[in-house]
């Protein structure tokens, strides 16, 4: 882990207060807890900066900043798109056009989470504690992939060598906090953790501008360096980290058997990482709970000003910056230290598809020690082992190596920060091997771009940005198995008793368990963006449909509803498990029932299908479940109109009951 | 669309960059946080609401169990 380098006394104890703080947030949300609706949507009175910071430092996790950070360092700029949406779709959109109505009628229908907002919505306690068992099933994959995040970037800077000791330790850490506090103590720490990343994006944004000369002098060369992009890449139709990737359909004529697609990678980046996610965050559970802990819309309205500008600083900043390192790494970068060895000839693996053999590169590399007490710190591929003409050959790092009097180096890598971000990891055996992992990216850029203060700084960030988003996946956890499932089986209990909170620590207990067991078992082969992924398509295909037509269309039924959910969670299901070549092969079940194909199994029934494995399956499933929904609403029975009444009550009726309540 | 590749076939840049697919992107990216600041700030004192029959129960209910507790 490039973070993990010796800390001093004084960052020991910048890291001790910012513990600190938080075990003091969550022991103040413990103690405005006093009931249900504290514990689950915070009392309704949660004041609009907070609202905010909280929905956005949950949004964002660490995942976002240092996975889809690397991956705009790898695909380049056209990952800001993702940005575009993270704004416009995850905040204005959800702020403006579904923040009103879902606090209106959550309050209305007295619902405490997500689920039981779709469950009342539509009278059905099916659809409940249907959503619950999604919720509760499917979340644990993206809470382990950011405890995954979390430990691998983090805690292991504190417990080196000891993953499993890590892992405990972190998602224990955060558990504690929210198992008190509820989702004030949640709120609170978010607050703090919203504002910790925001300062050091800024930072962090200010100063990689600076290094490349500006933002015009960056992009132009940025532009100019397209030329080092890795060839592999280009094959799939990479044009450049200012460019838009290639786009097309099938292979086109005259390309060798067997060669990729080189429109594979535009369906990547437009349809996993910008669709996938950026449409998916409109049916987070975690996030549409937040609508309910405000008293107005007006409240709604002051957070979105804060929410949007949050989002810039994180995902603007970290694809910007992800793009900006390449130019960082062949411009600028210069390593000063001693080498300290070197592996003449390693086969370092660029890409592990499961199943399959590794593609593999063959470099010599050197071992750097930058802080003298001789412990490489810093590897770096001095050349690439491949004959002179060999057209792969021609962009390949070629570092550059100046010796000091004093037996010191400078090595210039002059490499694109993919082929910079060479890692040496160890296999289920123990064994060594070498690695480019874009997911090392951005920690390779903080520990040689920045300060050193700053790298502390950064540590906090990222701390924050995994608490945050965690603390609110085990709230929801808890939520859907204690309240949705329990409570909705059992039938509600007294205003006053305990049974729901105890109920909802259970939950939150079991999804620590489920994703600390994914976690430590689930390690490697790029997971952290893989499970996000997952589990906001799945949530978009499952409830958004339901979720949205619940809200605009008094016509949605009850069974159009349901057949929605089903049939949403049915096509992301099948096209996760048989289709998408990334998913489907890691999951391993498809190569079953697919033919030999020289020697191995291709990962996808649809294999000699081109693009159609790379295709994300929102954009199959959320057409179909939308589809459903309407068909069979329209071909049911209408919704009953005293449910419809008491969801979008007119103002008529409510006044009167109004009165009647005054008086009373 | 047609318009962008236009400008692309002139060499227009914006910001360093050529690809006009990629600074729209860089642009909306400024201008969608913009629309959320400017309607933030216009909506500001806006989205008050009467309080409701329901609101009402549930403050009663909610002091009811503090009281309790």
């Amino acid at each position: 882990m490039l973070l993990a380098q010796a800390f001093s006394v004084l960052d020991i104890l910048l890291i001790l207060v910012y513990l600190g703080a938080c075990a003091y947030l969550g022991w103040l949300g413990y103690r405005h807890t006093k009931t249900v609706s504290d514990y689950l949507i915070a009392g309704r009175k949660v004041h609009p900066f907070i609202m905010a910071m909280s929905y956005g430092s949950t949004f964002i996790s660490t995942s976002a900043i240092v996975g889809f950070g690397g991956a705009a360092g790898l695909f380049g700029m056209s990952v800001l798109w993702l940005t575009v949406l993270n704004i416009f779709v995850g905040i204005f959109i959800a702020f403006v056009v579904l923040g009103g109505p879902t606090r209106r009628i959550g309050h209305r229908l007295d619902a405490h989470t997500f689920a039981e907002l779709l469950g009342r919505r539509f009278n059905s306690k099916a659809i409940q504690i249907c959503a619950g068992l999604i919720i509760f099933l499917f979340m644990p994959l993206y809470a382990a992939a950011v405890l995954i995040g979390g430990t691998e970037f983090l805690a292991t800077a504190f417990f080196p060598n000891d993953y499993t000791l890590a892992l405990f330790v972190f998602g224990v850490l955060t558990a504690v906090y929210v198992f008190f506090g509820g989702l004030k103590g949640v709120l609170y720490t978010d607050a703090l953790q919203g504002t910790i990343m925001t300062l050091g994006m800024l930072f962090l944004l200010v100063s990689a501008y600076w290094w490349v000369g500006g933002p015009t002098q960056g992009h132009k060369d940025l532009a100019e360096a397209k030329d080092y992009v890795f060839a592999g890449l280009s094959a799939q139709g990479h044009q450049g980290w200012t460019s838009m990737p290639q786009f097309g359909w099938g292979i086109p004529a005259g390309l060798p058997p067997g060669a990729p697609s080189p429109y594979n990678l535009w369906w990547i980046v437009i349809t996993t990482i910008v669709m996938g996610v950026g449409i998916g965050v409109l049916a987070q559970p975690q996030l549409v709970v937040r609508f309910l802990t405000v008293k107005s819309g007006k409240e709604i309205n002051r957070a979105l000003a804060i929410g949007g500008s949050f989002i810039l600083m994180m995902t603007g900043v970290a694809f910007t910056v992800g793009a900006l390192s390449n130019i960082y790494f062949i411009k600028h970068e210069q390593i000063k230290g001693r080498i300290v060895g070197t592996t003449e000839s390693a086969k370092v693996i660029l890409k592990k598809d499961p199943g399959q053999d590794a593609k593999t590169l063959p470099c010599k590399i050197l071992h750097i020690d930058t802080t003298g007490d001789g412990v490489p710190n810093t590897f770096v591929v001095e050349k690439v082992l491949l004959p002179p003409n060999a057209l792969r050959a021609k962009w390949m790092p070629n570092a550059e190596v100046i010796s000091n009097s004093d037996g010191t180096v400078i090595v210039r890598p002059h490499t694109s920060s993919f082929l910079r971000a060479v890692v040496k990891e160890k296999d289920d055996k123990g064994n060594d091997f070498w690695s480019f992992n874009s997911d090392n990216i951005i920690p390779a850029y903080v520990t040689s771009a920045m300060p050193r203060w700053f790298k502390v700084i950064f540590l906090l960030t990222l701390l924050s940005a995994a608490m945050s988003t965690m603390s609110s996946q085990y709230h929801t956890l808890g939520s859907a198995l204690g309240r949705d499932v329990f409570e909705t089986i059992l039938g509600p209990s007294n205003p006053g008793s305990m049974r729901t909170i105890h109920a909802v620590r259970i939950g939150i207990i079991a999804g620590l368990v489920l994703a600390m067991l994914i976690g430590y078992y689930a390690r490697g082969g790029y997971v952290i963006a893989r499970y996000t992924a997952i589990f906001f398509g799945l949530c978009a295909s499952s409830f958004l449909p339901t979720f949205v037509g619940g809200l605009y269309f008094k016509r949605i039924t009850k069974a159009g509803a349901l057949a929605s959910m089903a049939v949403g969670f049915v096509t992301t299901a099948f096209w996760v498990v048989f289709v998408k070549e990334a998913e489907a092969g890691a999951i391993g079940l498809v190569r079953h029932l697919t033919p030999l194909v020289g020697t191995s199994h291709p990962n996808s029934i649809l294999y000699n299908h081109p693009n159609w494995p790379s295709v994300d399956p929102l954009l199959v499933a959320l057409p179909l479940s939308i589809l459903t929904c309407v068909v069979v609403s329209l071909v049911t029975q209408k919704p009953d109109a005293a449910l419809l009444d008491k969801c979008f009550a007119s103002s008529g009726s409510l006044s009167q009951a109004n009165e009647k309540l005054v008086k009373s | 669309m047609q318009g962008l590749a236009a400008w692309s076939a002139a060499g227009f840049e914006m910001l360093g960059i050529e690809d006009p697919y990629v600074w729209v992107a860089y642009l909306l990216c400024i201008l969608s946080t913009i629309l959320c600041v400017v309607y933030g700030l216009m909506h500001w004192n806006r989205g008050d609401e009467t309080v409701e029959a329901t609101d009402v129960q549930w403050a009663a209910q909610e002091d009811k169990v503090e009281e309790e507790l």
